[in-house]
This record gives C-alpha cells, sequence and structure tokens, in this order.
C-alpha cells in the first residue's frame, strides 16, 4: 500500500470538493484517476503531496501519514503539478540541477544527465524552458518529478496538450517507470488509460464511483453485448431483429450492421447459424468490448 | 534554503533586475551627489559628510527595494512554480528566507560601490581623511538594517500580491508608512511636548537616524530585527492560508 486514502475529504467553504474517498493503491500499480472537470482530482493528488490539507479523513504514502510528516513524504513522492509549471527563463539543465539540488542529491551533475538521457531531452538541453515545444516542455516535468528516483510518481494531467506522437512516447516512458514504482496520473483522455494504467479509479463531485482494474471496467455491468457483422450479399434489417435476442440492429455502412443483443456466450454462434441457413456470405463478425469512453460515459454523465 | 537563494540570485542576473536596479541606483545617487548642482551636492555643499548620501539613499531604497521584491513571490503563484516549491522537500521557512537574503544580497551590491564615495570625501577633506568614520559606518549600519526591513516588507507584500504590480505598490505603501508616518504624526502641534517620543519612535526614520549618528543602540537593532521578523512570520502565515 504505497497510496492510501482513508476517507479523505476537502471542503472549501461550504463547497465539498472530495467527500470521503477512499482507495488503497499497492506499489507497481498504474492508477488512472479520473472524473470530469471539477470532481476533485487535482484536490486529491494535492492533498496527496502535502500541499493542501484535508479538512478531515487521512492519507498515507508508504506507511507515512501525510500531514504529520511533510518533507519526509516530499522526498519520497514525485509530483508533476497540473499544467506543468517551470520556469521559462531557466535552461533545462540548470533546472533540473536546481531540483536535484533542491533534494539535496549526491552526483547531482551525473542523475542531470541520467534523466536528460531518459525523458529524451539530450537534443533540448541547452535550450530555456521557455524556448521548448510543449511536448518538451512536459518531458522536463517528468524529469524534475523522477530525478529523486521516488517510489510514487503523482501526476496530474501529464499527456495534456501533446501531439500524438509526443503522447506515443510519454506513454511508453510512463509504463516503463510504472513498472516499478506506483503512478496515480489523472487524465481525460479514456484511450490513454486503456493503454496505460492497470486500475481506474473513477471520482465524479467528489465521490468515487468506480474502482477496478480497467478490463473489469470495460466488461463489467452490461447487460447487453455488441456485435459488428458484415455479409456479402444485401441483408433485410428485419430479418436481423428476428434472430433470438437481438435488441437493436444498427446500419454501419452498406451491409455492416452494428447488433446489440442481449448477454449470451451463443450469440455469435446463432449470428454464424442465421448466415448459414439463410445462404449469406458472413465476412466479418467481432464482438466489441465496451471501451473506457463508455464506462466514464455511463459513470460520470447526467 | 541555499538552493533557493542561488536560484534567486541567479535569476536577478540572468534578467535585467539585478543590473538595472543597482545600476539606477548607483546612477541617481552618484549624479545627485557629486554632479548636479544644488543642495546635496556633496561639492558645492563643501562639508566633509556624507549625509547627503545617507538621507537620500533610504527614498531610493523605498522605490528600488519593492521593485526587486515584487516577483519573488506574485511570480511564483502566478505560474504555479510556488506549488512545485513547495511539494519538494523543502521548509515554506527556507523558501522565503532564500528570497529574502536573495534580495537584501542584491541591495548590499548595491550599496559596497558608494564606499566609493566615502573614500573620495576623505581624500577630498582637509586635512586628508578628516571624516566621522564613526557616523558613516553607523549610517552603512543603518542603512542594512532599513534595506532588511524594507525587503521583508516586499516579500511579505508579493506573498499576498498574485499581480506583481499590486505587489510593488503595496510594499512601497507598507514601508512609507512605516518609515515616514510615524515622524509626521508625531510632528502634529496636539502631541507636542507629550506622547510625540513615543509616536516617533514607532516608525523607522527615528532609529535609522539614531543609528547614523554612529551609536549602536540595542533598541534600534532590536526594532529593525523586530519589523524583520515580524514580517517574514507574516509572510509563512500567508503561505500557510493556502492550507486553511
Amino acid at each position: 500500500m504505497s497510496i492510501k486514502v482513508e476517507s479523505l475529504t476537502k471542503k472549501y467553504g461550504s463547497q465539498t470538493a472530495v467527500d470521503a474517498i477512499s482507495f488503497d493503491i499497492p506499489s507497481g500499480q498504474i492508477v488512472g484517476f479520473l472524473g470530469p472537470n471539477g470532481a476533485g482530482k487535482s484536490t486529491t493528488m494535492k492533498i496527496l503531496t502535502g500541499y493542501l490539507n484535508a479538512t478531515s479523513g487521512n492519507a498515507y504514502i508508504n506507511g507515512l501519514e501525510v500531514e504529520a510528516n511533510g518533507i519526509e513524504v516530499r522526498k519520497q513522492i514525485g509530483y508533476l503539478p497540473e499544467n506543468n509549471p517551470q520556469y521559462a527563463d531557466m535552461y533545462v539543465s540548470e533546472y533540473l540541477d536546481f531540483i536535484a539540488r533542491i533534494y539535496e542529491l549526491k552526483n547531482i551533475r551525473g542523475r542531470v544527465n541520467e534523466m536528460i538521457d531518459m525523458t529524451g531531452l539530450t537534443p533540448e538541453r541547452t535550450k530555456k524552458i521557455g524556448q521548448l515545444s510543449k511536448g518538451y516542455r512536459q518531458r522536463v516535468g517528468l524529469a524534475q518529478a523522477m530525478i529523486h528516483n521516488p517510489n510514487v510518481l503523482i501526476l496530474d494531467e501529464p499527456t495534456s496538450g501533446l501531439d500524438p506522437n509526443q503522447l506515443v512516447d510519454i506513454r511508453k516512458l510512463i509504463k516503463e517507470i510504472g513498472k516499478e514504482k506506483t503512478v496515480i496520473l489523472s487524465t481525460h483522455i479514456m484511450q490513454e488509460v486503456q493503454a496505460m494504467c492497470d486500475r481506474a479509479i473513477i471520482i465524479k463531485a467528489g465521490k468515487i464511483v468506480a474502482d477496478d482494474t480497467i478490463s473489469i471496467l470495460t466488461t463489467s455491468d452490461q447487460k447487453k453485448l455488441v456485435i459488428e457483422v458484415e455479409f456479402v450479399e444485401q441483408v433485410n434489417k428485419e430479418k436481423l431483429l428476428q434472430i433470438d435476442g437481438v435488441l437493436e440492429v444498427h446500419d454501419i455502412k452498406a451491409n455492416q450492421w452494428k447488433i446489440v443483443a442481449k448477454k449470451d456466450e451463443n450469440m455469435r454462434v446463432r449470428l454464424f447459424d442465421f448466415a448459414k441457413n439463410n445462404n449469406y456470405t458472413l465476412i466479418k463478425i467481432q464482438q466489441q468490448e465496451q471501451n473506457m469512453e463508455d464506462v466514464f460515459k455511463q459513470l460520470t454523465g447526467k | 534554503m541555499y538552493s533557493i537563494l542561488k536560484k534567486e540570485i541567479a535569476h536577478f542576473f540572468s534578467s535585467l533586475t539585478g543590473y538595472l536596479s543597482i545600476g539606477v541606483f548607483l546612477l541617481l545617487t552618484g549624479l545627485v551627489l557629486w554632479i548636479f548642482p544644488g543642495d546635496n551636492n556633496i561639492l558645492d555643499y563643501g562639508y566633509s559628510s556624507m549625509e547627503s548620501f545617507f538621507y537620500m539613499a533610504p527614498i531610493l531604497f523605498l522605490i528600488l527595494i519593492p521593485a526587486v521584491t515584487m516577483r519573488s513571490f506574485s511570480e511564483e503563484k502566478n505560474l504555479g512554480t510556488l506549488e512545485l516549491l513547495m511539494t519538494k522537500p523543502v521548509k515554506d521557512m527556507d523558501i522565503i528566507l532564500g528570497k529574502f537574503l536573495a534580495s537584501f544580497i542584491l541591495v548590499v551590491f548595491a550599496i559596497l560601490p558608494t564606499f566609493i564615495y566615502f573614500w573620495s570625501i576623505s581624500k577630498l577633506g582637509a586635512p586628508e581623511g578628516n571624516i566621522d568614520t564613526g557616523g558613516v559606518w553607523g549610517s552603512y549600519l543603518g542603512l542594512l538594517f532599513l534595506a532588511g526591513a524594507f525587503t521583508a516588507i516586499g516579500i511579505f507584500a508579493s506573498s499576498i500580491a498574485t499581480n506583481q504590480i499590486v505587489s510593488f505598490i503595496l510594499s512601497i505603501l507598507l514601508s512609507a508608512i512605516l518609515f515616514w508616518s510615524f515622524d509626521l504624526v508625531g510632528g502634529f502641534p496636539a502631541f507636542q511636548g507629550g506622547i510625540d517620543y513615543f509616536i516617533q519612535q514607532l516608525g523607522m526614520n527615528a532609529h535609522y537616524v539614531s543609528i547614523s549618528k554612529g551609536v549602536v543602540d540595542t533598541r534600534d537593532v532590536i526594532y529593525f530585527l523586530s519589523i524583520i521578523i515580524v514580517f517574514v512570520i507574516s509572510t509563512k502565515t500567508v503561505l500557510e492560508s493556502r492550507k486553511w
């Protein structure tokens, strides 16, 4: 349990930003922390880092209570705040050197070079941070969060504003790091959670609405099944609807259909039999998993 | 704290802030004391004394020190880097002291070259070296205390304001009030011969003048140190208020 939160509540005046949430993250897990804007993600992260105090409840990092062990806890976490704040007028290596000094690291120069290497900043190291593109600035943010080799990483929207290539790079980097460390990251991009995380915690209006592994979240709940089929021949929509268990039929393109059916192991078998019996040539049959985006919408939508 | 101090000093000299504030201070004092004719011109004045410098310096500090300190916390708050710093294993107090000392050291750098004025006046004295050395050293000490107090006020003002201009004006206002207003209020006829002394003792000017005489009175030292401590602690309280 490298991150543990017990009925954590944060109130800003009369507004409750985080409402008695509890979770427990064992080490070596990458957890996606999801929720609509204003759900309390950043607030929770700020409490975990000791920047804010909780109104009630406790947060623990590696078994240390955050409020009581501020400095000790901060040595053990790496934090990338929302919007990746940085000193625009510092050079990349100067900045990392400054951060390394704050952590009182030994072999500062070696560690700075290592981080620059690891995050792929080598070609940019002599530039000022203000001159870097957003993707590189994000890498600088990650580098400063990891320079002291913390075993817990708290990343608030680490991939916001990156182009697709940079996204892939940063995801790979985070996934690589996540093999040894505990990572909690917030994001709005659902594919990202599916691509990177072992587990997702979804909060809405300060409360946890789901906390499970991605595979359970994406297959759970549904009493329904979505199957995409394609035939060579023209098929009558009415006929498809007559198949046992089929609830809805939507056409995608000519001869391609999206079938919503009752959750049933044998649904695909019945579709295949239907094609065989009617002499249709079935060229595609694919059961779709619900993706994180749907899960997110279902859980947090109004 | 050392790393914060180093970063702040590096910032002063990698941006124009450091050069400009030192430059402007030396330029103005140099011009008024040696070049522009008038009451403050040492050569016209004809006495071997640095009084006009020590009269002028606080007025310049009143503008320059707020200009140096205005960004210290305002900018960090604006950029969000304050959150970054405060989630690193440094105490809030270390951040404050680092920033305070950096600004203070910059002011000291501005004061140092004025020793040339002292040396020149001393050389010009008749006979050579005829200057109230004790008084000058006392005045320098007073100026350092005053600079420390202004810096602490400036850092405090910058911790409440997110906007640098607000921070600048606020710190001029606070410094000016503490420096002069008690003298002015103490000068009201109603207070004459009674509590005027006590009112004047509340302000910085009375203590600055007192140290300038070359006699270091513990009361003056304690006064300035208290001002610095009060504002440093207030800054700490402001920074901690995020947690309330």
